[in-house]
């Protein structure tokens, strides 16, 4: 349930290149197979039951199953299709929003002479990255909520700040998505060979046409790789949002929440397994985008 | 290549083997051996429907005492002074040793804990549950029918026929409010629309998920020509609430009232006045008010898992929550509970208790099963868009 248990993805640097370039044997499917039945078991299994209870209904009396798109039709209408938009929304914004800044500072921590500077950026992202849920809300609330610290000092009402609305959930998810960002960056950062950037000066290249034809195209699988990663987190990212602003903020994973464990309404259970199934097919739409464009910068960054 | 294949078809069967022998030992039963009350009673524990089939009270306690455990579920300590009941529960039969588990935990939680724990030592043997889910379990089969001695005091209304279930403790839609903070207390919900409580007014939670904020809702409805029928009139007027500022979307919890992040909160006014008494002289003056324009009461029910691990024992819970001595302990908690009038006309009620619960003009009235369910629809289909 924390907002940002995800861990990084090996972004270019990855060291899987070696393995591809030798020859496939048999024995290659073998080491594989732990891996094989682990993801088998802890994302095949409960991804078809995910499946199977979205399309299916059982009668609570007599016990009997009956295959049916009620549930997933209810989770792509009213409520329920307002909250997968709100979601897809919000992730978009704030990914948008934290890849540009995680970028600028990772750009600065990498360009910078200073070691320390570096470490302490690195060491201070890593721990920040995985901050998040009720503590993180917590911590805006005494300090920026209604009344917060800040807030009570700096009369932040008056000026018409609401840490309880979409805007006030935009920053404190930023808190924890920048931090990730400058984090799957700095790699890829360094990866970018200094010989490149001379020989592009000695062809006469200016600074703004080096990032243009050469930086930037080479980067840009790596920074669409730490947006998804950003907007995966922040889209499952339940406990922040359920902390801070209850049903106020349409969010699925709230919806999820609400449709499984309520003391309200009964019966709810399939709706809640359909919009989890929703929520995989966004999940892996973004997935279909970032993947091939991914395999085209590990060419150069090795 | 053919070795390969042949290991890789040991190691799938090995590795499938290793996983079902854990996932039977996880569904494995317990031993259900059926204690007798020193042989006096015919019948099984699970299958008793009142405390005669074990010969009394005493042959009921030393079932209990032979099981030596109750798992109890979803029973917060400081909401309607369950703290203090399950202690006193401790004292009087120190033999049977209470095991509780998630105490926020939801309805939905304890019905899903029912089912999937089914057969386990470790499933909830008793359950606090939402009306909804008290009625929606009950047609699931998944409760045990048993008549507590106090049986016929129960009003008609407030049980099912089939003793499945049981209204146990409720109260009334209240409007907390920190009077150090707020210079006038509001009285009603007419009240909570006036631009001096701004970013204030705070409810338990989301109305589709917490039975509280539900009930504030509802509450809502009722005074702003609403009825039970028709909650629409509630979620208007917490839509104009957003729209003015008045009201914020955190959920009101001990800890916000404290620090006082939720001024203003409609709240059970058992919880509401238990906030009162909890934080005196913390800088927080909580006062409680029963709206006057829109009065609301909804009581929870009590229900014996089917299968309870430890059938004897949830009954003898169930005797002592519906005693007068289990009943003055909600009371205690500034709940109210179901044999209060019953209580009340025999004179064994704590008239102490009874003084200091929020005072109410008239007598509460509950919707039908029916008109429950729309308002929940609507509730479901509105609620987001009124408030976003």
């Amino acid at each position: 349930m924390s907002a940002s248990t995800t861990i990084p993805p090996t972004t270019g640097t990855a060291g899987g290149s070696t393995t591809r370039r030798r020859r496939r044997g048999p024995r290659t499917w073998l080491a594989a197979l732990p891996l094989l039945v682990f993801t088998g078991l802890c994302f095949g299994v409960p991804l078809g039951a995910i499946a199977f209870g979205a399309v299916t209904r059982t009668d609570p009396v007599s016990g009997a199953t009956e295959a049916t798109g009620e549930h997933l039709a209810r989770s792509l209408q009213g409520p329920y299709l307002g909250s997968l938009i709100g979601s897809v929304q919000l992730s978009g914004l704030t990914a948008l929003v934290a890849g540009v800044l995680g970028v600028l500072i990772a750009q600065a921590v990498v360009t910078s002479p200073s070691r320390a500077l570096r470490g302490a950026t690195l060491t201070a992202s890593g721990v920040l990255a995985n901050f998040g849920g009720v503590p993180l809300a917590f911590a805006f609330i005494a300090t920026v909520g209604i009344s917060g610290v800040v807030t009570q000092l700096a009369d932040l009402t008056g000026l018409g700040w609401n840490l309880y609305s979409f805007t006030g959930l935009t920053v404190v998810y930023l808190y924890f998505l920048t931090p990730l960002m400058v984090l799957v960056t700095v790699p890829a950062l360094d990866g970018l060979r200094p010989q490149w950037r001379e020989a592009a000066q000695n062809n006469g290249a200016s600074g703004w046409q080096f990032w243009r034809h050469v930086g930037l195209p080479v980067l840009a699988p790596s920074l669409l790789g730490g947006f998804v990663l950003l907007f995966g987190t922040a889209f499952a990212a339940h406990a922040t949002a359920a902390a801070l602003v209850g049903g106020s903020v349409p969010l699925v994973t709230l919806k999820i929440a609400d449709a499984l464990s309520g003391n309200v309404l009964t019966g709810q259970e399939n709706v809640a397994l359909a919009l989890g199934l929703d929520m995989i097919v966004i999940a892996g739409l973004v997935m279909a985008v970032y993947l091939p464009l991914q395999r085209r910068s590990a060419r150069w960054l090795r | 290549m053919l070795s390969s294949t042949a290991r890789r078809g040991t190691a799938a069967v090995l590795l499938s083997a290793a996983v079902l022998t854990v996932l039977s030992a996880c569904g494995a039963a317990p031993d259900k051996t059926a204690a007798g009350a020193d042989g006096k009673n015919k019948t099984q524990p699970g299958a008793a429907t009142s405390v005669a089939d074990f010969g009394g009270l005493e042959g009921l306690v030393a079932a209990a005492e032979k099981e030596g455990e109750l798992n109890v579920i979803a029973l917060p300590a400081d909401w309607a002074n369950y703290g203090e009941i399950q202690k006193a529960f401790a004292a009087k039969y120190p033999k049977v040793k209470i095991k509780a588990e998630n105490p926020d935990a939801s309805s939905a939680d304890e019905i899903a804990a029912v089912k999937s724990r089914k057969g386990q030592t470790r499933a909830p043997d008793v359950l606090d549950l939402g009306i909804a889910f008290a009625r929606s379990g009950a047609a699931e089969n998944l409760f045990a029918p048993y008549k507590v001695t106090a049986w016929d005091q129960i009003p008609a209304a407030q049980k099912d026929a089939d003793a499945r279930w049981y209204n146990d403790y409720g109260g009334y839609v209240s409007i907390g409010c920190d009077a150090a903070r707020i210079p006038n207390c509001p009285q009603s919900f007419a009240d909570l629309a006036k631009p001096e409580y701004k970013g204030k007014v705070a409810l338990n939670g989301n109305p589709t998920k917490s039975g509280s904020a539900f009930g504030g809702v509802y509450a809502a409805a009722l005074a702003n020509k609403g009825s039970f029928a028709d909650i629409q009139p509630g979620i208007d007027f917490f839509g104009r609430l957003k729209k003015s500022g008045n009201f914020i979307p955190v959920e009101s919890t001990p800890a916000t009232v404290e620090k006082g992040e939720t001024p203003i909160s409609i709240d059970w006014d058992y919880l509401n006045a238990g906030y009162a008494e909890q934080f005196k002289g913390k800088g927080v003056d909580w006062k409680v008010a029963i709206p006057t324009d829109g009065v609301y009461a909804q009581y929870y029910s009590q229900a014996i898992n089917k299968d309870a691990p430890h059938p004897a024992a949830s009954r003898l819970w169930m005797e002592f929550l519906y005693s007068t001595e289990g009943q003055n302990l909600w009371l205690k908690g500034f709940a109210r509970p179901v044999l209060l009038p019953a209580m009340t006309q025999a004179g064994t009620v704590d008239k102490e208790a009874v003084t200091k619960l929020p005072q109410v003009q008239g007598t509460p009235a509950f919707p039908a099963s029916t008109e429950l369910d729309k308002a929940k629809a609507t509730l479901a289909e509105k609620w987001d868009k009124a408030l976003s």
